[in-house]
């Protein structure tokens, strides 16, 4: 279909220290047992879009990323990576691999994304279009854990004024407006030329810009040359065309016209455009075609250019893991409510050993190879592989990844244990984070904290 | 024009036939020109034959009519084309820079290889970064694996694969202006020339070449097949005796899916791309005609966009839009699938152990049946298609891969100047001059060639007044009112429903029209035969304009057998007045039936006069056209 899918997929993110680390970049940060990476690999593979790109922060963490898709994926799908240095943003990686783009339209999509829209309908309505760029947006995933609100509180009250603000056009279906970060504290600006051309908005800030987007090559290659300050896709590069939709730099539409001119004939042009314009007055306007009219009727020099929306369906369930509290999240979801997402390949090895008088509830996941003592509990959690849990221990809301030892008599409520973790006996974590390879010692509690080994 | 028609009266006998005809005897049926599965096509008299000195020897055409020009005309054609790849390599200096990845693409073949070699280290410009190719692409079990790779495998192999056809194509439209000049009168000659020496020179020439002109009863695939089979190599007859016989099957009518017939709506939906949930509540008298929940199928369209593998995406973007509605009109919606269909043939390649005929022809009929599921193809379209089938099927076995895709995009080019956008040009030049100072002009809808009429007849300063009448659901009047007051027309705008109280100003009546049938009815937009009916009650001329493309031998008496059925909803819910939506939970009921028609059939009765590229002729006349000139629309 003429698309190429970039996958970006990360490094080591700030916000979810001490989960990722060196060893464990963000793109395989296990969710419910399997690489983050994975759902967005997996939903693109279902989506018949098997020639990926890549993109990860940091030479190492291309590397470990490099051999796991080699490793899972093979005969499957054809990926390529590329490594690209830390902190340039998605805009600057993008800019990194830009020559190696040659597809119509390019399908951008975040790798840490969960979520089962198909990215079709996106690309769907991007082609339907002639779009310079479509996102997708969806709702605001409720965020914290359903039955211990305690932790989720304050975070959420932090967190919901990170969300966007969104100005749709009354069909909901063209970009008008889109605040992202930062700038959502500040006084929303919206350019009077596109809201007299449209005559009405409609503001929203129950969706959010789910970093999956489509844009059209030369374009996005146009801006990323021309900006070179821009560093975020979400932040610089989609305002931006969504700001400049109605007086889109020539640059953004000389490119696709000058292809078509080329190949016409000097004598046929006056046929195209006779074409052009049966075609043009077939179709119902979309404002941007109204507004580059001139009021005689003959087409302008203004031009323009399409930002489109799809807004996914509120039953789909799509977020993005970029906090831990959105990890704890993602989950509990997964092993519960949106469960079809968990692809096929993610095997569960044969049942773990449990000991006497152990329960084990539902929406819970145990890697193979666990061993559990008598007398453990362990509700919506998800255990990894390889674990040795003793007895008594009392498991609940949280994550453990694999390789972790916990000694008895342990009680862990909504806590994420990273890989390698010792936790000796009758330690107590709530809300806790374990970074990998720490030792909690034999007695000791905390509350809210994250525990990671020093380094350096 | 005129000379091809004198040519023409010269084989009248055979043609000649006027009226309704009994299906052809089944020896006929052999040489009859293949159907194509256009279901809108009732079996005709062949008007496309070959002589044929076939081995099969079933030349029962009592007319032998020597298929002159087409010799010259092959000849040309492969002439050019033989310059063509040259032009083809200058481009690949492009690809030169890339080599790396195409390495990458050949070792991609051996499973699990984990290479990392550092894969054009250096090429990413400023920072500092490698690109690893950590997993290759083996896919064994994929089905297209060699297209696939071919086609996704980085980014060299695709320019190299989209500019080779673009070059080519190029060059093409350079000369094609010149060439087909060159060729035209090429055609003529022949023709004279062929005339003068009477049927027997078709033996000597027919052995050569597919003809465009000539009558005799011989399929046309099969005899080019043969034809040119005869040079190339004996071994194809075998395909070309198979040929006639699928030929006969095509012939049967094709029936017109019955949509009341539940098994056959089952199969149908079985195949379909496009996920089709009928409708409930049908009207009774319109069961037959397919009806699908809107609203559904869109959505559904959408994830699959990257499932559906054969589709091209070209194709595919047409189909949205002519499921979302936002291309609509006879017009326009032949021209985006003809666009669609170049940009299809420019892609192609064919596969291995293929021909390119049998397989791109196959290849387009799977578009069609997509298009066709996102809506019903107009009659244009299905006329449209008919020709492109017939120049697939025509094309020379001797011809290359590049040179027969180029031919078919140039053919697809001419058919869009010609038959389109030179024939709104004539109509208007006709059409202009029935219009005076002083005139009131009404028409309906919005139809592309009345407004080129009208704003022609506006920019050589003629003063009248323009009536534009609309009608819910789809108010397609505004759209043409805007750009005609935009120009500075002065007009009226009212709805249907007020029509006779407008008509008795108006002194003339513009209509366009999705097609017209042989027995002269027009078939076109909901409302035009009540506009039509009201016009000739006032004794007001109605004018309809319509190019002759549109034309079908069809002959329709109602409205009702064949048509197309809209969204209900449209018609239960008015836009942006929630508070008037009345039925709002009642359109499920059992007792309530919506019914959104499209079209209705104008009788001819009320038609006064029929604007075409022909010029302008009485409704009577229309089987006339049909019948000498549809051989061009197939042909030319």
């Amino acid at each position: 279909m003429d698309f190429q899918v970039v996958v970006l997929a990360g490094g080591n993110s700030k916000n979810l220290t001490p989960l990722v680390s060196k060893e464990l970049p963000k793109p395989l940060l296990p969710v419910a047992n399997c690489p983050v990476l994975n759902y967005v690999l997996h939903q693109l593979e279902q989506s018949n879009l098997k020639d990926l790109i890549v993109v990860v922060e940091g030479e190492d963490a291309a590397l470990l990323v490099g051999a796991w898709i080699s490793g899972t994926f093979i005969d499957r799908l054809h990926v390529e990576i590329a490594a690209v240095p830390e902190d340039i943003g998605t805009a600057g990686a993008l800019r990194a691999i830009s020559h190696h783009l040659t597809a119509k339209d390019i399908l951008v999509v975040s790798g840490d994304l969960v979520s089962d829209v198909p990215p079709g309908a996106l690309a769907a309505t991007h082609r339907r279009h002639d779009a310079a760029v479509t996102t997708m947006l969806c709702s605001i995933p409720v965020c914290g854990p359903l039955e211990s609100g305690s932790s989720g509180g304050k975070d959420k009250a932090k967190k919901l004024g990170r969300y966007n603000i969104i100005g749709l056009d009354p069909s909901k279906q063209f970009l008008l407006h889109i605040a992202t970060g930062a700038e959502i504290e500040k006084d929303a600006r919206i350019s009077k030329r596109i809201l007299h051309a449209v005559g009405q908005m409609e503001m929203r800030s129950d969706l959010m810009d789910a970093h999956m987007y489509a844009f059209k090559r030369s374009v996005l290659q146009e801006v990323l040359d021309v900006k070179d300050t821009f560093q975020s896709l979400k932040e610089d590069v989609l305002p931006y065309l969504v700001r400049s939709q109605l007086k889109s730099e020539a640059l953004l539409n000389r490119t696709p016209q000058g292809e078509e001119n080329s190949n016409e004939k000097v004598s046929s042009q006056n046929n195209q455009a006779f074409i052009s314009r049966i075609l043009a007055n077939a179709s119902t306007p979309s404002f941007h075609g109204i507004y580059s009219e001139n009021p005689d009727g003959s087409s302008s020099t203004r031009k323009t250019h399409k930002c489109c929306v799809y807004i996914a369906s509120s039953s789909s369930y799509c977020v993005r893991l970029n906090s831990i509290q959105a990890f704890m999240d993602i989950n509990r979801d997964v092993t519960g409510d949106a469960d079809h997402l968990l692809s096929p390949n993610n095997i569960i090895g044969p049942s773990p050993k449990l000991g006497t008088k152990t329960t084990v509830g539902p929406n819970c996941r145990l890697g193979e190879g666990s061993e559990m003592g008598d007398k453990c509990q362990v509700k919506r959690s998800i255990i990894g592989r390889h674990c040795r849990i003793g007895s008594h221990v009392k498991v609940v809301n949280s994550v453990v990844m694999n390789h972790v030892t916990i000694g008895d008599g342990c009680i862990i409520q909504g806590s994420v244990i990273c890989s390698n973790v010792q936790l000796q006996e009758r330690v107590e974590l709530k809300d806790c984070q374990v970074g990998a390879g720490f030792v909690v010692t034999a007695g000791s509690e905390y509350k809210a904290e994250s525990l990671a080994k020093k380094e350096k | 024009m005129d000379p091809r028609r004198t040519a023409r009266t010269v084989s009248g006998p055979k043609v000649r036939q006027v009226g309704f005809f009994t299906p052809a005897p089944p020896e006929r049926s052999i040489s009859d020109p293949p159907r194509f599965q256009d279901p809108i096509q009732p079996p005709s008299p062949s008007p496309t034959q070959v002589n044929d000195h076939s081995p099969s020897g079933n030349s029962l055409s009592p007319v032998m009519i020597p298929p002159a020009h087409h010799h010259s005309d092959n000849f040309l054609r492969t002439a050019l084309q033989v310059t063509s790849p040259t032009k083809a390599f200058s481009y690949s200096a492009k690809t030169v820079t890339i080599p790396p990845e195409n390495e990458d693409v050949a070792s991609s073949f051996s499973p699990g290889r984990k290479v990392f070699s550092a894969k054009s280290p250096s090429s990413f410009p400023g920072v500092k970064a490698s690109s690893v190719p950590a997993s290759e692409l083996t896919t064994v079990s994929v089905v297209n694996l060699p297209p696939g790779i071919s086609e996704k495998a980085g980014g060299a192999s695709v320019e190299v694969q989209n500019d080779r056809p673009v070059s080519a194509k190029t060059l093409k439209e350079k000369t094609s202006k010149a060439e087909r000049r060159a060729l035209q009168e090429a055609q003529r000659a022949a023709k004279a020339a062929a005339k003068a020496e009477g049927t027997k020179a078709s033996s000597a020439a027919s052995k050569v070449v597919t003809s465009a002109n000539t009558k005799p009863s011989k399929a046309a695939k099969s005899s080019s097949q043969k034809n040119d089979g005869s040079q190339v190599a004996a071994s194809e007859k075998k395909g070309g005796d198979r040929a006639p016989e699928k030929d006969r099957k095509k012939d049967a009518p094709h029936p017109r899916m019955q949509y009341d017939d539940k098994s056959r709506v089952e199969k149908a939906k079985k195949r379909a791309v496009v996920k089709q949930t009928e409708a409930r509540n049908r009207v009774e008298l319109f069961r037959h005609l397919p009806q699908y929940e809107h609203g559904t199928q869109l959505p559904d369209l959408e994830t699959k966009f990257f499932e559906l593998d054969p589709m091209h995406p070209a194709v595919y973007k047409v189909g949205l839009q002519y499921l979302s509605g936002d291309i609509r009109g006879g017009n326009a919606r032949c021209i985006a699938m003809f666009q669609a269909f170049k940009e299809a043939i420019k892609d192609y390649s064919t596969p291995p152990e293929k021909t390119l005929i049998r397989d791109l022809a196959a290849r387009i009929s799977s578009y069609v049946s997509f298009l066709i599921e996102c809506r019903p193809l107009s009659i244009s379209m299905g006329n449209a298609i008919k020709f492109l089938k017939n120049r697939i099927a025509k094309l020379p076995l001797a011809l290359s891969e590049s040179e027969a895709k180029s031919t078919l995009m140039l053919d697809i080019d001419r058919f869009i100047n010609e038959k389109i956008i030179l024939s709104e040009k004539v109509i208007v030049k006709h059409a202009v001059t029935k219009i005076q100072d002083g005139d009131v002009l009404l028409t309906y809808g919005a139809s592309s060639v009345v407004e080129m009429i009208l704003l022609h007849a506006h920019e050589l300063g003629k003063h009248f007044h323009v009536v534009v009448v609309d009608s819910r659901p789809k108010l397609e009047g505004q759209l043409l009112l805007r750009r005609l007051v935009r120009k500075g027309l002065s007009c009226t705008h009212t709805h249907v429903n007020a029509v006779s109280c407008i008509m008795q100003d108006v002194t003339r009546v513009f209509l366009g029209a999705s097609s017209v049938l042989s027995n002269g009815t027009v078939y076109s937009r909901v409302g035009t035969a009540c506009v039509a009916m009201v016009a000739h009650a006032f004794r007001v001329p109605v004018l309809v304009c319509c190019e002759a493309y549109k034309f079908h031998e069809r002959v329709q008496l109602d409205s009702i057998c064949f048509n197309e059925l809209g969204n209900p909803d449209a018609i239960s819910k008015v836009q942006g007045r929630e508070e008037i939506n009345y039925l709002d939970g009642l359109v499920n009921q059992e007792n309530l039936q919506l019914l959104n028609l499209i079209y209705d059939a104008t009788p001819s009765d009320y038609v006064s006069m029929i604007i075409t590229d022909y010029g302008m002729i009485p409704p009577t006349s229309v089987p006339v056209i049909v019948r000498e000139y549809r051989r061009d629309h197939l042909w030319s």
